[in-house]
Protein backbone atom coordinates (compact mmCIF):
# COMPACT_ATOMS: atom_id res chain seq x y z
CA UNK A 1 0.00 0.00 0.00
CA UNK A 2 1.27 3.55 -0.60
CA UNK A 3 1.05 6.34 1.41
CA UNK A 4 -1.26 9.35 0.53
CA UNK A 5 0.25 12.19 -1.87
CA UNK A 6 -0.07 15.55 0.72
CA UNK A 7 1.12 18.78 -0.70
CA UNK A 8 0.38 21.85 1.76
CA UNK A 9 -1.90 19.75 3.45
CA UNK A 10 -4.38 18.76 0.95
CA UNK A 11 -4.46 15.19 -0.39
CA UNK A 12 -4.53 14.20 -4.43
CA UNK A 13 -5.24 11.11 -5.38
CA UNK A 14 -3.25 11.01 -8.25
CA UNK A 15 0.65 11.60 -8.08
CA UNK A 16 0.63 12.81 -11.73
CA UNK A 17 -0.31 16.86 -12.05
CA UNK A 18 -0.74 17.85 -15.70
CA UNK A 19 -0.38 21.35 -17.66
CA UNK A 20 -3.20 22.80 -19.20
CA UNK A 21 -1.20 24.88 -22.20
CA UNK A 22 -0.51 24.09 -25.77
CA UNK A 23 -2.92 22.01 -26.47
CA UNK A 24 -4.71 22.13 -29.98
CA UNK A 25 -8.09 22.74 -28.99
CA UNK A 26 -9.98 22.89 -25.75
CA UNK A 27 -11.97 19.68 -26.37
CA UNK A 28 -8.78 17.60 -26.76
CA UNK A 29 -7.28 19.09 -24.04
CA UNK A 30 -9.83 17.94 -21.62
CA UNK A 31 -10.05 14.95 -22.89
CA UNK A 32 -6.12 14.19 -22.58
CA UNK A 33 -6.84 15.33 -18.68
CA UNK A 34 -9.06 13.23 -17.99
CA UNK A 35 -7.43 9.98 -19.58
CA UNK A 36 -4.22 11.01 -17.39
CA UNK A 37 -6.06 11.04 -14.04
CA UNK A 38 -4.88 13.89 -12.93
CA UNK A 39 -6.81 15.74 -10.26
CA UNK A 40 -3.87 18.73 -10.09
CA UNK A 41 -3.98 21.04 -13.28
CA UNK A 42 -1.75 24.00 -13.78
CA UNK A 43 -3.12 27.13 -15.31
CA UNK A 44 -1.14 30.52 -16.12
CA UNK A 45 -2.06 33.97 -15.82
CA UNK A 46 -2.72 36.56 -18.66
CA UNK A 47 -4.54 39.18 -19.58
CA UNK A 48 -8.25 39.16 -20.83
CA UNK A 49 -8.31 39.45 -24.72
CA UNK A 50 -10.51 42.52 -24.58
CA UNK A 51 -10.80 42.07 -28.44
CA UNK A 52 -12.18 38.40 -28.05
CA UNK A 53 -13.91 39.06 -24.36
CA UNK A 54 -12.83 36.31 -22.06
CA UNK A 55 -12.90 33.63 -25.11
CA UNK A 56 -9.30 32.56 -23.76
CA UNK A 57 -10.28 31.99 -20.25
CA UNK A 58 -9.83 28.32 -19.09
CA UNK A 59 -12.50 28.01 -16.40
CA UNK A 60 -15.23 27.50 -18.94
CA UNK A 61 -13.39 24.29 -19.96
CA UNK A 62 -12.54 23.01 -16.76
CA UNK A 63 -15.10 22.78 -13.99
CA UNK A 64 -13.05 24.06 -10.88
CA UNK A 65 -15.05 22.03 -8.96
CA UNK A 66 -13.47 18.47 -10.03
CA UNK A 67 -9.66 19.64 -11.01
CA UNK A 68 -7.52 22.00 -8.21
CA UNK A 69 -6.31 24.64 -10.15
CA UNK A 70 -2.87 25.47 -9.59
CA UNK A 71 -1.58 28.37 -10.82
CA UNK A 72 1.60 28.82 -12.13
CA UNK A 73 4.06 32.33 -12.07
CA UNK A 74 5.56 31.08 -15.96
CA UNK A 75 6.75 33.88 -17.88
CA UNK A 76 8.32 35.20 -14.61
CA UNK A 77 11.96 36.68 -15.03
CA UNK A 78 11.78 38.58 -11.71
CA UNK A 79 11.14 37.41 -8.36
CA UNK A 80 9.02 41.18 -8.00
CA UNK A 81 6.81 39.92 -10.93
CA UNK A 82 6.53 36.31 -9.82
CA UNK A 83 4.86 37.94 -6.50
CA UNK A 84 2.52 40.02 -8.34
CA UNK A 85 1.28 37.38 -10.34
CA UNK A 86 1.03 34.78 -7.47
CA UNK A 87 -1.24 37.38 -6.08
CA UNK A 88 -3.58 38.01 -8.54
CA UNK A 89 -3.72 34.03 -8.86
CA UNK A 90 -4.71 33.80 -5.63
CA UNK A 91 -7.42 36.40 -6.22
CA UNK A 92 -9.10 34.18 -8.28
CA UNK A 93 -10.31 32.76 -5.19
CA UNK A 94 -9.26 29.06 -5.66
CA UNK A 95 -6.76 28.02 -3.43
CA UNK A 96 -3.59 29.63 -1.91
CA UNK A 97 -1.50 27.05 -3.58
CA UNK A 98 1.13 28.32 -6.45
CA UNK A 99 3.49 27.07 -8.53
CA UNK A 100 6.18 29.44 -8.55
CA UNK A 101 8.54 29.92 -11.45
CA UNK A 102 11.01 32.66 -11.73
CA UNK A 103 13.15 32.00 -15.08
CA UNK A 104 16.41 33.13 -15.56
CA UNK A 105 17.37 32.46 -19.29
CA UNK A 106 15.05 32.99 -22.27
CA UNK A 107 16.82 29.95 -23.82
CA UNK A 108 16.72 27.19 -21.41
CA UNK A 109 14.15 28.82 -19.36
CA UNK A 110 16.18 27.37 -16.38
CA UNK A 111 15.43 28.99 -12.80
CA UNK A 112 17.00 32.02 -11.69
CA UNK A 113 17.39 30.53 -7.95
CA UNK A 114 18.76 33.78 -6.27
CA UNK A 115 15.21 35.40 -7.63
CA UNK A 116 13.28 32.01 -6.93
CA UNK A 117 14.42 32.34 -3.15
CA UNK A 118 13.62 35.87 -2.83
CA UNK A 119 9.78 35.37 -4.38
CA UNK A 120 9.55 31.99 -2.57
CA UNK A 121 10.26 34.03 1.22
CA UNK A 122 7.56 36.32 0.56
CA UNK A 123 5.27 34.51 -0.60
CA UNK A 124 5.42 31.77 2.26
CA UNK A 125 5.03 34.94 4.39
CA UNK A 126 2.15 36.20 2.80
CA UNK A 127 0.69 32.90 3.63
CA UNK A 128 1.07 30.83 -0.09
CA UNK A 129 1.30 27.32 -0.15
CA UNK A 130 4.67 27.46 -2.69
CA UNK A 131 5.63 24.80 -4.90
CA UNK A 132 9.31 25.66 -6.16
CA UNK A 133 10.45 24.91 -9.48
CA UNK A 134 13.59 24.95 -9.45
CA UNK A 135 16.63 23.15 -10.95
CA UNK A 136 18.11 19.91 -9.38
CA UNK A 137 20.50 20.92 -7.39
CA UNK A 138 20.28 20.15 -3.45
CA UNK A 139 21.53 23.00 -1.62
CA UNK A 140 18.68 25.51 -3.30
CA UNK A 141 16.33 22.65 -2.75
CA UNK A 142 17.35 22.64 1.01
CA UNK A 143 17.20 26.49 1.08
CA UNK A 144 13.79 26.29 -0.90
CA UNK A 145 12.74 23.80 2.30
CA UNK A 146 13.94 26.00 5.58
CA UNK A 147 12.25 29.08 3.72
CA UNK A 148 8.84 27.20 4.47
CA UNK A 149 8.14 26.04 0.64
CA UNK A 150 5.07 22.97 0.57
CA UNK A 151 7.23 21.30 -2.53
CA UNK A 152 10.00 20.82 -4.02
CA UNK A 153 9.84 20.58 -8.02
CA UNK A 154 13.53 20.01 -9.38
CA UNK A 155 13.07 19.99 -13.24
CA UNK A 156 13.88 16.92 -15.05
CA UNK A 157 15.60 18.28 -17.82
CA UNK A 158 14.32 22.05 -19.68
CA UNK A 159 10.70 22.97 -19.96
CA UNK A 160 9.27 22.06 -23.10
CA UNK A 161 12.41 19.70 -24.10
CA UNK A 162 11.07 16.19 -23.41
CA UNK A 163 14.75 15.31 -22.63
CA UNK A 164 13.37 12.95 -20.15
CA UNK A 165 15.52 12.61 -16.74
CA UNK A 166 18.66 13.54 -17.24
CA UNK A 167 20.20 13.80 -14.15
CA UNK A 168 18.94 10.96 -11.99
CA UNK A 169 21.48 10.67 -9.10
CA UNK A 170 20.77 14.51 -8.03
CA UNK A 171 17.03 14.29 -7.77
CA UNK A 172 17.12 11.19 -6.00
CA UNK A 173 19.83 12.62 -3.59
CA UNK A 174 17.18 15.84 -3.16
CA UNK A 175 14.36 13.46 -2.33
CA UNK A 176 16.58 11.51 0.03
CA UNK A 177 17.39 15.05 1.77
CA UNK A 178 14.16 16.93 2.11
CA UNK A 179 10.90 16.29 3.93
CA UNK A 180 8.19 18.47 2.16
CA UNK A 181 7.44 16.79 -1.30
CA UNK A 182 9.59 16.60 -4.20
CA UNK A 183 7.57 16.71 -7.65
CA UNK A 184 9.53 16.43 -10.29
CA UNK A 185 8.53 19.19 -12.82
CA UNK A 186 9.61 19.83 -16.94
CA UNK A 187 11.27 17.67 -19.57
CA UNK A 188 9.11 14.28 -19.56
CA UNK A 189 8.89 13.31 -23.37
CA UNK A 190 7.22 10.28 -22.98
CA UNK A 191 6.34 7.62 -20.83
CA UNK A 192 9.18 5.68 -20.16
CA UNK A 193 10.50 9.32 -18.94
CA UNK A 194 7.65 9.59 -16.20
CA UNK A 195 8.24 5.74 -15.09
CA UNK A 196 11.75 6.35 -14.76
CA UNK A 197 11.60 9.50 -12.76
CA UNK A 198 9.17 7.92 -11.04
CA UNK A 199 10.92 5.06 -10.04
CA UNK A 200 13.39 7.34 -8.13
CA UNK A 201 10.92 7.68 -5.59
CA UNK A 202 9.95 11.20 -6.00
CA UNK A 203 6.64 11.77 -5.08
CA UNK A 204 5.05 13.43 -7.76
CA UNK A 205 5.50 14.81 -11.69
CA UNK A 206 4.20 17.85 -13.51
CA UNK A 207 4.18 17.44 -17.02
CA UNK A 208 2.74 19.43 -20.11
CA UNK A 209 4.37 19.36 -23.14
CA UNK A 210 4.88 15.35 -23.39
CA UNK A 211 1.07 15.13 -23.54
CA UNK A 212 -0.24 18.22 -25.29
CA UNK A 213 2.18 17.86 -27.93
CA UNK A 214 1.88 13.72 -28.56
CA UNK A 215 0.21 13.49 -32.18
CA UNK A 216 -2.70 11.65 -29.82
CA UNK A 217 -2.71 13.79 -26.58
CA UNK A 218 -5.74 11.66 -25.10
CA UNK A 219 -3.70 8.35 -25.53
CA UNK A 220 -0.55 9.81 -24.21
CA UNK A 221 -2.65 11.25 -21.32
CA UNK A 222 -3.67 7.30 -20.46
CA UNK A 223 0.29 5.93 -21.28
CA UNK A 224 1.41 8.64 -18.53
CA UNK A 225 -1.21 7.64 -16.18
CA UNK A 226 -0.09 4.28 -16.43
CA UNK A 227 3.62 5.17 -16.58
CA UNK A 228 3.13 7.09 -13.50
CA UNK A 229 1.32 4.66 -11.78
CA UNK A 230 3.87 1.82 -12.65
CA UNK A 231 7.10 3.65 -12.21
CA UNK A 232 5.55 4.38 -8.31
CA UNK A 233 4.76 0.83 -7.73
CA UNK A 234 8.33 -0.46 -8.87
CA UNK A 235 9.69 2.63 -6.36
CA UNK A 236 8.10 0.87 -3.64
CA UNK A 237 8.36 -2.53 -4.74
CA UNK A 238 11.77 -2.06 -4.45
CA UNK A 239 14.01 -3.37 -7.93
CA UNK A 240 16.55 -6.12 -8.13
CA UNK A 241 20.15 -5.61 -7.63
CA UNK A 242 21.79 -4.83 -11.13
CA UNK A 243 24.48 -7.81 -11.66
CA UNK A 244 27.04 -7.89 -14.78
CA UNK A 245 26.83 -11.29 -15.23
CA UNK A 246 23.89 -13.45 -15.77
CA UNK A 247 22.38 -15.46 -13.52
CA UNK A 248 19.57 -18.26 -14.36
CA UNK A 249 16.11 -18.35 -13.58
CA UNK A 250 15.35 -21.89 -14.42
CA UNK A 251 16.81 -24.38 -12.17
CA UNK A 252 20.17 -25.69 -13.39
CA UNK A 253 18.92 -29.22 -11.75
CA UNK A 254 17.83 -32.02 -13.52
CA UNK A 255 18.58 -31.54 -16.43
CA UNK A 256 18.94 -34.47 -19.03
CA UNK A 257 22.05 -36.52 -19.90
CA UNK B 1 -22.23 64.06 -24.68
CA UNK B 2 -20.58 62.01 -21.67
CA UNK B 3 -17.09 63.62 -20.51
CA UNK B 4 -14.43 60.90 -21.04
CA UNK B 5 -11.07 59.85 -19.78
CA UNK B 6 -8.08 58.00 -21.34
CA UNK B 7 -6.89 55.13 -18.79
CA UNK B 8 -4.73 52.40 -19.93
CA UNK B 9 -6.06 49.08 -19.76
CA UNK B 10 -4.47 45.63 -20.31
CA UNK B 11 -1.44 47.67 -21.89
CA UNK B 12 -4.03 49.96 -24.49
CA UNK B 13 -5.17 53.33 -24.07
CA UNK B 14 -9.02 53.22 -23.65
CA UNK B 15 -11.56 56.21 -23.49
CA UNK B 16 -14.03 55.24 -20.48
CA UNK B 17 -16.68 57.56 -18.75
CA UNK B 18 -15.56 60.07 -16.58
CA UNK B 19 -15.72 58.59 -12.85
CA UNK B 20 -16.39 55.36 -14.05
CA UNK B 21 -16.35 52.70 -11.39
CA UNK B 22 -14.31 49.34 -12.18
CA UNK B 23 -17.26 47.57 -12.32
CA UNK B 24 -18.78 49.65 -14.74
CA UNK B 25 -15.09 49.53 -17.11
CA UNK B 26 -15.94 45.93 -17.10
CA UNK B 27 -19.87 46.04 -17.94
CA UNK B 28 -18.56 48.27 -20.70
CA UNK B 29 -16.16 45.67 -21.76
CA UNK B 30 -18.60 42.71 -21.23
CA UNK B 31 -16.57 41.05 -18.39
CA UNK B 32 -18.40 39.24 -16.13
CA UNK B 33 -16.40 40.02 -12.63
CA UNK B 34 -16.63 36.55 -11.40
CA UNK B 35 -14.18 35.50 -14.02
CA UNK B 36 -11.46 38.01 -13.89
CA UNK B 37 -9.23 39.81 -11.50
CA UNK B 38 -8.10 43.26 -11.61
CA UNK B 39 -5.24 45.16 -10.63
CA UNK B 40 -5.90 48.97 -10.39
CA UNK B 41 -2.59 50.57 -10.50
CA UNK B 42 -0.56 47.69 -9.05
CA UNK B 43 -2.96 47.39 -6.66
CA UNK B 44 -5.30 44.38 -6.59
CA UNK B 45 -8.87 45.45 -6.35
CA UNK B 46 -11.36 42.51 -4.57
CA UNK B 47 -14.78 42.17 -6.25
CA UNK B 48 -16.63 43.25 -3.72
CA UNK B 49 -14.96 47.09 -3.94
CA UNK B 50 -15.00 47.46 -7.64
CA UNK B 51 -18.15 48.86 -7.36
CA UNK B 52 -16.44 51.65 -4.86
CA UNK B 53 -13.33 52.22 -7.03
CA UNK B 54 -13.36 54.76 -9.68
CA UNK B 55 -10.58 55.43 -12.52
CA UNK B 56 -9.18 58.89 -13.18
CA UNK B 57 -7.33 60.06 -16.26
CA UNK B 58 -3.72 58.13 -16.85
CA UNK B 59 -4.79 55.12 -14.77
CA UNK B 60 -3.46 51.85 -15.17
CA UNK B 61 -6.04 48.95 -14.77
CA UNK B 62 -4.74 45.15 -15.46
CA UNK B 63 -7.55 42.48 -16.24
CA UNK B 64 -6.65 39.20 -16.03
CA UNK B 65 -8.04 35.45 -16.20
CA UNK B 66 -6.56 31.75 -15.97
CA UNK B 67 -5.25 30.65 -19.19
CA UNK B 68 -3.55 27.54 -20.40
CA UNK B 69 -0.47 26.57 -19.42
CA UNK B 70 2.49 24.21 -17.49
Amino acid sequence: MDTPFVVGGRTFRSRLMIGTGKYADNETMVRAIEATGADVVTVAVRRVDLDRTAEGGILRHLDPKRFFLLANTAGCYTADEAVRYARLAREAGFNDFVKLEVIGDQETLLPDVAGLLEAARTLVAEGFKVLAYTNEDLITALRLEEIGCAAVMPLASPIGSGLGLLNPVSVRTIKRRLKVPVIVDAGVGTASDACVTMEQGVDGILMNTAVAAARDPVLMGHAMRLAVESGRAAYLAGRMPRREVAVPSSPTEGMLD
Amino acid sequence: MVETVEIVVNGSPRQVAAGATLLELLSALSLDPRGVVVEHNRRIVRRPALGDVRVSSGDAVELVQFVGGG
